[in-house]
């Protein structure tokens, strides 16, 4: 059996790496569309400030590690997607043929319908290419302005204020990382920023970008404002790579729709990762996540249906999201912003920058934000993901919420601490 | 066989000493708050839980991380955290669902339970044998273990 693996990212790699440890014969190729090493875009603000080379943002960091799992890794494009014939046209080398195919070639840019935006000082921050652009000419006191201050904007502006930019960050929203957290985390994140010197414009877009002279441009705001910036870095969101896939073989929403199988719509081609429109553990639908565990699980559990089919089914992914901001830790998960009828739980301490909300639906936890607290984390998910009823444990949690590892070791861990 | 803690809640009587022991031996402080292994109170129950990672096959801190910097230690079958890969990105701590994986500021990185190389360092100082290192089979954390095994929140095997 031949599993053609078109992408190079997370859950490829995942995929990958699951078929290789069920199948020791299978052939497995990955098809990685930008001439680089399986790498991950995540790590892309460390080398950005220098913590790590090239090297450090792969995937995968051990010597020969794709050949010593006999996994090829092709460095070409797909442009297309012959479901019939199960087939792939590569760019440069002809054609693949596959009897098993997974869909995991991510996300792209966003580009924004901005008068004067096709500039050459004009970047994403999305590809190593891109990166190596931003560090050309995001030097030391130049001036910078970043469009987006979503999750991905947001990693970019903690890379670029410590490589000392003057930073200028313009937000289209009320606050920043409107979709990741509600109005006071946002603000505590604002209010951090601006207090570490960074310039946070929210509400604010921007409407034409003008080339004032050779390396400088006027970014000219709705407000009326106009910038001067060496760099514009466009961080206006993402939206799943599906340019490649022609016709009406493969069922597109707002990305490629998979069943509880990672199935697409069309037999033996399957989707994981950014690209994929798959189950949303709390809302139960379809939606693109675009996170990095999703990417893995999603992945891991396409790979095991293209061994053996319907052999594994996909629970749903859960939304979470971490985050740095210039030293000030924050994450949500789940359903943040509560459910209709749920109890909701929440401390809110500006002057220290810190922010706990936990939303209920009934006698289980469902969402949670965090701002500026930084341990056990990931017993958040353990609660939600468990959908354990917290019975007594949830009075406690109203009354302090900061007791949520006492509440996990309860509910979930009974076995093991002996609590009831 | 492996080995791997054994924590017996019954036993602790709080004193903190595993806590003492472990941010010593990791962070070279003693700061309860800088340890690997945490001991959370129960007051109505009088009961001292101490708490940590059970080096879970299911390894979602592992799997998650986007530059390889957790891998497995081929004979204790601890996951390690290498500090010359780790970027601090965090994503660990959130993918692991006991929260026993947590970022450091001082460094930068992440930091878990690494087993001591086969000596925990808990262990020697808990002077009631609420922890142990032992045969993996039976223990609590074998049971925390299979929970992670049958538990994979994001799958099911069908039959």
């Amino acid at each position: 059996m031949h599993h053609v693996i078109i992408g190079a990212g997370a859950a490829a790699v995942s995929a990958a790496e699951t078929l290789r440890q069920h199948s020791k014969t299978d052939k497995i190729t990955m098809i990685s569309a930008e001439g680089a090493n399986p790498y991950s875009r995540m790590a892309i603000p460390y080398l950005l400030t220098n913590k790590i080379d090239e090297a450090g943002t792969h995937l995968r960091q051990r010597p020969n590690y794709y050949d010593s799992l006999n996994i090829e890794v092709i460095k070409d494009v797909a442009v297309s997607l012959d479901c019939a014939n199960q087939s792939v046209m590569l760019e440069n080398g002809g054609a693949l043929s596959y009897d098993r195919c997974l869909l995991a070639t991510g996300s792209v840019p966003l580009k924004p319908k901005i008068e004067g935006i096709n500039n050459s000082r004009v970047h994403n921050c999305w590809t190593l290419e891109d990166a190596r652009s931003v560090a050309q000419y995001a030097q030391a006191d130049m001036p910078v302005v970043l469009m987006g201050a979503g999750f991905i904007g947001s990693i970019i502006l903690e890379a670029l204020a410590l490589r000392g930019v003057e930073l200028t960050v313009v937000e289209h929203q009320d606050r920043m990382v409107p979709r990741m957290m509600g109005e006071k985390a946002g603000g505590l994140l604002k209010g951090w920023c601006e207090y570490k010197g960074v310039r946070i414009l929210t509400s604010t877009d921007i409407v034409r970008v003008e080339q004032r002279s050779e390396t400088r441009l006027n970014i000219h705001l709705s407000t009326g404002d106009v910038l001067d910036a060496g760099l514009l870095i466009a961080a206006a969101g993402v939206k799943p790579n599906t340019a490649f896939l022609q016709g009406d073989q493969i069922v597109v929403d707002h990305g490629v729709l998979v069943d509880e199988f990672m199935l697409t719509s069309y037999e033996n081609v399957f989707a994981a990762g950014d690209v994929a429109q798959a189950l949303d553990f709390s809302s139960g639908k379809r939606e693109v996540q675009a996170i990095q565990p999703t990417a893995v699980e999603h992945g891991h559990i396409a790979a095991m249906n293209m061994l053996r089919a319907s052999s594994v089914r996909h629970r749903g992914s859960l939304v979470m999201n971490v985050l740095d901001t210039l030293g000030l830790l924050s994450c949500s998960i789940g359903i943040w912003q509560g459910v209709e009828g749920g109890d909701m739980v929440e401390r809110f301490d500006p002057d220290r920058y810190r922010y706990l909300c936990l939303q209920f639906d009934g006698e289980k936890l469902v969402g949670a934000t965090v701002v500026g607290h930084r341990d056990h984390q990931g017993a958040l998910r353990g609660l939600i993901e468990g959908r354990y009823l917290l019975g007594a444990f949830k009075e406690v949690l109203m009354k302090d919420p900061n007791k949520i590892m006492e509440a996990y070791l309860a509910v979930a861990q009974t076995d093991a601490t002996l609590v009831r | 066989m492996q080995k791997s803690l054994n924590i017996d809640p019954d036993k602790c009587t709080g004193c903190r000493q595993c806590e003492m022991a472990c941010s010593f031996e990791k962070e070279g402080v003693f700061n309860p708050s800088r340890s690997r292994i945490q001991v959370f109170e129960f007051h109505h129950e009088g009961r001292f839980v101490p708490y940590t990672c059970t080096q879970c096959s299911e390894a979602w801190c592992m799997k998650a991380c986007p530059v390889d910097a957790i891998r497995t230690d081929g004979g204790l079958g601890a996951k390690l955290v290498n500090d010359d890969l780790c970027v601090g990105c965090k994503v660990c701590t959130i993918a692991c669902p006991f929260g026993t994986i947590n970022y450091v500021p001082d460094t930068g990185k992440v930091a878990k339970c690494d087993l001591c190389d086969g000596a925990p360092k808990c262990v020697e100082a808990c002077p009631t044998d609420a922890i142990t290192f032992i045969d993996a089979a039976a223990t609590g954390m074998d049971r925390m273990r299979k929970w992670a095994a049958t538990n994979n929140p994001a799958s099911a095997q069908n039959a």
